[in-house]
């Protein structure tokens, strides 16, 4: 996924004037091409990433659109301030790329985990926030960056991720139906639609059918997509690669809270506690250990949906 | 013991003439009508807006996106008021918003906003953002090979952020000649003195380390800012900062160099009459 984004920064480069690219300090031979045929537009400013975000400011404040590669947790928490106020309060046209969304880079350590990317992101007015789910997904949902008003940022993901989204147009802010179903709805983002894909799947040879409803994008949330699959269905759970305080599962419940189901809604959301992570090893083994996967999702469902569980709105 | 040696605060201070003080007239009056703002950061600032807007820059106050106007970014954006008088003197807006400084229909805030005021080309307010978005901006003009310039003012307490040096090391790496930054070094921030709050002493010396052509001028003499700003660049091959040597208040002896002025809410009218009686009373 990294790589096709990065490849598409470059495609889209050839085309279009207006594209700049600024990276920290990528590892060596980043975008080589790029800055082989298009050295006026490529810059590698070094570890200095509040620096890259004015700069980038500066640059589409000017009509350029410019896309900005560095590790996620570096983007999103030291450079806070710049994107509040260099990039969304100026609506500038720059892409944030974030290296490592979520638990990518496990065996790094807290300060790598970018499991707070989106909360911190969605609190600022005029940004979109984009998690593609594989590299089909990414490369459809590249070229929309081009035009698309206002900065974005890109979550990545480890890279060959398992492709799991349908074809289609992309369209930003707009919802994926990825299945249907009447017992269950679950919503994920970035690479949480597999292990949706997969319980979904178990789900099925137990006679529930769960709709899946994959959301590419967490800012603009498309609320009329989410409330009109969930108001078909008893139960909804979310899913996601981040913490739960503020994320995915937070923009969906505060929906949810506001939307007066009558009867309401059975609802749950699986993510990252409030805790940082405490072990290394791989971004597949700290999901395993949040509980982040399809045996998690079918276990919450299947308790969800069980007449035993006693429901709040009963009592 | 080493004893380190301090760029003098008090220094033989040019008169002001007519202009300078409406100028401040007009703060003091922008400061009334809003009933706060950053007196001493302004007026420190004066002359200095004043050189560039009147001398220096190309601009066009009825097109402020005229796409071949020197870009000048006010980074210390709470020295605002001097922009605004100065904007308004120039017909970037009516006289009238100056009036309406800090109201709830006004465009002028605390803060300069790009989006609401004609001339004000970035919103700034926080520290340490505007050396990095001129960067941007000459790093376009380069590449469109536009014969533009970049001018950005910082303060001398905004250079305790960490986020001036990294910018300053991308200009010098960049060689950025049309970019030119100029310091209000006033010598005074929010709490004090900048030698006890956090020292930049050799400061000429760090942005010639840091790669920059460097020259330091009476930021309220004339002449001296006049000849300095229109023989920009200071090299061919670097950016360039002019260290402007400023008194915090400039203008009203009881608020030179006082901290107490740095920003001024609940002013009352007695207060503002004992400025402007001040200001009249000035060297002239």
């Amino acid at each position: 996924m990294r790589k096709v984004c990065l490849d598409m920064v470059y495609e889209l480069a050839k085309q279009d004037p207006r594209i700049f690219f600024i990276g920290s300090d990528l590892g060596a031979g980043t975008l080589k091409q790029f800055k082989r045929e298009m050295p006026d537009r490529f810059f590698m400013e070094g570890v200095s990433e509040a620096n890259l975000i004015g700069m980038a400011a500066g640059l589409a404040l000017e009509g350029k659109i410019v896309y900005v590669n560095t590790i996620a947790t570096f983007l999103t928490r030291r450079c806070f301030e710049q994107i509040v106020v260099d990039l969304c309060l100026h609506r500038a046209n720059v892409r944030l790329i974030g290296n490592g969304g979520g638990l990518v880079y496990a065996p790094l350590g807290p300060t790598h985990l970018a499991i707070d990317d989106i909360a911190i992101l969605r609190a600022i007015p005029n940004m979109t926030i984009v998690a593609p789910a594989d590299a089909n997904e990414m490369r459809r949902f590249m070229p929309m960056t081009v035009d698309y008003p206002g900065p974005i940022y890109i979550r990545l993901a480890k890279g060959n991720d398992p492709i799991v989204t349908p074809e289609g147009p992309f369209e930003i802010g707009r919802a994926v139906p990825v299945r249907t179903g009447s017992d269950v709805l679950i919503l994920t983002t970035g690479v949480t639609l597999k292990p949706a894909l997969d319980a979904a799947a178990t789900l099925a040879g137990q006679g529930i059918e769960a709709a899946i409803l994959h959301l590419p994008t967490v800012k603009p949330l498309d609320a009329d997509a989410i409330l009109r699959s969930a108001s078909i269905v008893p139960a909804i759970v979310t899913i996601e690669e981040h913490t739960l305080m503020g994320g995915l599962g937070s923009a969906v419940a505060e929906l949810i809270a506001e939307a007066d189901f009558n009867p309401s809604k059975r609802f749950r959301r699986i993510g990252i506690p409030d805790v940082f992570p405490d072990q290394y090893g791989s971004q597949a083994s700290l999901m395993a250990r949040y509980a982040i996967t399809a045996e998690q999702l079918c276990a919450t469902i299947t308790e969800l949906l069980s007449p035993a569980t006693p429901h709040p709105g009963l009592h | 013991m080493t004893v380190v040696s301090r760029p003098s605060t008090v220094h033989p201070t040019p008169a002001l003439d007519q202009r300078s003080k409406e100028l401040r007239r007009t703060i003091v009056r922008m400061i009334q009508a809003g009933k706060r703002g950053h007196l001493g950061s302004a007026f420190s600032l004066v002359e200095i807006i004043r050189v560039l807007y009147d001398e220096v820059l190309r601009y066009r106050p009825t097109e402020p996106k005229w796409p071949l106007r020197d870009r000048c970014i006010l980074s210390k954006g709470h020295g605002c008021l001097a922009l605004y008088a100065m904007l308004a003197d120039k017909g970037f807006f009516p006289e009238a918003e100056l009036w309406k400084f800090c109201h709830a229909d006004g465009i002028l805030g605390g803060h300069p906003e790009s989006d609401k005021i004609p001339g004000v080309e970035v919103s700034t307010g926080s520290l340490g953002h505007g050396l990095s978005i001129a960067i941007g901006f000459a790093l376009n003009a380069r590449y469109e090979k536009a014969a533009h310039r970049t001018f950005v003012i910082l303060s001398d307490g905004e250079s305790n952020e960490g986020s001036v040096w990294e910018a300053a090391l991308c200009a010098a790496k960049h060689r950025l000649s049309q970019l030119t930054v100029i310091v209000d070094y006033n010598k005074q921030q929010s709490y004090g003195s900048t030698f006890e709050v956090l020292d930049l002493e050799p400061f000429a010396d760090k942005w010639r380390s840091f790669g920059f052509a460097v020259t330091e001028v009476d930021g309220h003499d004339l002449t001296a800012l006049r000849s300095v700003l229109t023989r920009l660049p200071l090299a061919a091959d670097k950016p360039s900062v002019v260290i402007c040597h400023t008194v915090k208040g400039k203008g009203v002896a009881f608020a030179e160099g006082n901290p107490e002025w740095h920003h001024k809410s609940k002013i009352s009218d007695e207060e503002i009459r004992a400025l402007l009686i001040a200001l009249e009373a000035s060297a002239s």
